[in-house]
């Protein structure tokens, strides 16, 4: 049987970017070029690993987000994935992680999934609880968290390393994992993949088709409300001394004077 | 007076910081009634009482560590319906996030994460954040339900505020999601007798030019003469010279210390997402042109190896 492996992506403004806020206190996807969440190119990578140990599976990429949004699928796919769903609709304007969670699962339902496979956090929000809304959602088992994945007789194990205890887990699929930037080093596309995405099937989703109302989504569904955002002010230029043999005691003086010593 | 819902984080009975600085939060917005699960729980009592908790719920079951997140969310929502509380505090730990998570859907609330601030609104809690590698400040409500916030260490005080801290056993049925993810081992991290990375009042950093796992002791040496955790860049973790669980930056912890040392670390945008809100930031590097001298309060532009070392003997020396 077809093991059916679905990977939330997200297209996030590139970091190195300026990111700022627009008018409506949502990010500004006009100044800043986007890509596919680094975070999330783990996920793509654990899914396709455990595709190629599996006797046959498929691998969905999974995204909600603008016309843009599809540069993040054809990344996916370029990578290996087999085909796309993308969820687009005017009205999914600021929707918040809630309603994000609530998109995503009626499109992971929609599509079929025995395993959903997230990154561990996205890297413009950095919440890092979508997978967790996700298992809430869906209603199983939630295996988040991993280093270290691996899925055989419809059961997925793997190691969670928390601050105080590294743990083991184990659950029956279906189930909803997510995976850290420990779980292995992402693939780049190959030539071939690039000219192969091409050809794959990217298939197109609206609110109207998961059967989820405008009002529940978007900035006015949104379950959470930014009042205001603020730029930080610029550090006050500090103290920069050259080492000419006495920098740690200039240092030192410096962290006394802070009362750190 | 409204009742805040405030989760304990402890493990075996001893309260971590960051709970008691949620008890600080939660006496803003109204009176604090703690939730503590698990081994040890009705142990966490006293520490919570002498810092604001009216009540302390506690529960314990083995479920709590056979199985993954969802016990404590049925748990914690067995608190909610028992207390109608105005908001629910957690630390912003990984778990308790995803906590903070389900227990939101549940309830049908919004949820706000990693706030550094909150204080009582006309609407509400509002809830300061720090947003794209903290070059934004923002205000945030939740608008929606009861809202759940998950609070950053270090974002309070830890004040004393004695409390009647009255014990009350939590009546706790489980759902059928609590037995979804079974924990099958546990290894507890080794305790390295520093200060847990995101609890810690100072963080000394090392990175790329620390060139070498060897060398961290060095780093290590700093951080002890301050009593001081450790942190690491990912150019040092990826290279295999300090734990994963180290590392401060976008993909790892974020930090926001009293006084943030860097060492041999360029600070490209993904490190200081992890420790731009540390409250003063000084710099060791022999690159003056690296991009961390920019937020420094105080930077050193030299050899680590030769500055670092001295400044761990004069502070040796100045403690006597």
């Amino acid at each position: 049987m077809s093991l059916r492996i679905v990977v939330t992506v997200k297209y996030v403004p590139d970091a190195t970017g300026d990111r700022h806020f627009a008018d409506d206190l949502t990010l500004d996807r006009e100044d800043v070029d986007g890509l596919l969440s680094e975070l999330d190119e783990y996920a793509v990578e654990q899914a396709l690993q455990i595709a190629e140990a599996a006797d046959d599976a498929e691998v969905t990429v999974l995204t909600v987000g603008p016309e843009d949004a599809k540069d993040a699928l054809r990344k996916a796919l370029s990578m290996g994935a087999d085909k796309a769903v993308h969820v687009e609709d005017d009205d999914l304007h600021g929707t918040d992680a809630l309603g994000t969670s609530l998109v995503l699962a009626k499109a992971i339902e929609e599509t079929g999934y025995d395993l959903v496979i997230s990154g561990m956090a996205s890297t413009d929000g950095t919440m890092g609880v979508v997978p967790a809304l996700l298992a809430e959602r869906l209603g199983v088992p939630q295996v988040t968290l991993l280093s270290q994945v691996s899925v055989e007789g419809g059961v997925v194990r793997g190691r969670r390393d928390g601050d105080s205890a590294s743990e083991e887990l184990e659950a029956s699929l279906p189930a909803v994992v997510s995976v850290t930037d420990q779980s292995g080093e992402a693939r780049y596309p190959s030539f071939k993949g690039i000219m192969a995405a091409k050809k794959k099937p990217v298939k197109s989703l609206d609110l109207d088709d998961l059967g989820i109302d405008a009002d529940e989504v978007g900035l006015a569904g949104a379950w959470s409300a930014v009042d205001s955002a603020t730029e930080r002010p610029a550090r006050t230029a500090g103290t920069i001394v050259k080492d000419e043999g006495e920098g740690g005691k200039q240092l030192a003086e410096f962290l006394a004077g802070q009362k750190f010593i | 007076m409204a009742e805040v819902l405030v989760y304990v984080d402890h493990l075996d009975g001893a309260v971590r910081k960051p709970t008691l600085e949620l008890l600080t939060l939660a006496r803003r917005i109204g009176e604090p009634v703690a939730v503590a699960l698990g081994n040890g729980a009705a142990d966490t009592a006293d520490v919570l009482a002498e810092h604001g908790a009216v009540k302390v719920l506690t529960a314990e079951a083995p479920e709590f560590a056979d199985y993954l997140v969802v016990p404590k969310v049925d748990a914690l929502q067995a608190a909610f319906d028992a207390v109608s509380p105005v908001a629910v505090l957690l630390s912003s730990s990984a778990e308790a996030k995803e906590i903070a998570a389900r227990l939101a859907v549940r309830i049908g609330s919004g949820i706000i994460t990693d706030a550094v601030d909150l204080e009582a609104g006309d609407a509400g809690p509002v809830a300061t954040q720090s947003a794209f590698a903290a070059s934004y400040t923002t205000k945030s409500r939740v608008s929606k339900g009861v809202p759940v916030i998950t609070v950053k260490p270090n974002s309070a005080p830890v004040e004393a505020a004695s409390a009647a801290g009255a014990v009350e056993t939590l009546a706790v049925t489980f759902s059928a999601q609590a037995t979804g993810t079974k924990v099958l081992s546990r290894t507890p991290r080794e305790s390295t007798g520093r200060p847990e990375l995101t609890e810690a009042a100072i963080v000394v950093s090392g990175g790329r030019g620390v060139n070498g796992a060897e060398n961290f002791a060095i780093i290590e040496a700093l951080a002890d003469s301050l009593g001081a955790a450790v942190g690491a860049s990912r150019a040092a973790v990826d290279a295999g010279w300090y734990p994963h669980t180290n590392q401060v930056g976008q993909t790892g912890k974020s930090v926001s210390p009293q006084l943030y040392i860097a060492n041999g670390i360029s600070g490209a945008i993904q490190h200081r997402a992890g420790m731009q809100t540390s409250k003063t930031i000084v710099a060791v590097n022999k690159d003056a042109e690296a991009p961390i001298f920019d937020l420094v309060d105080y930077g050193v532009v030299g050899d680590l190896f030769a500055v670092v070392p001295q400044l761990t003997e004069e502070i040796n020396t100045r403690k006597g």
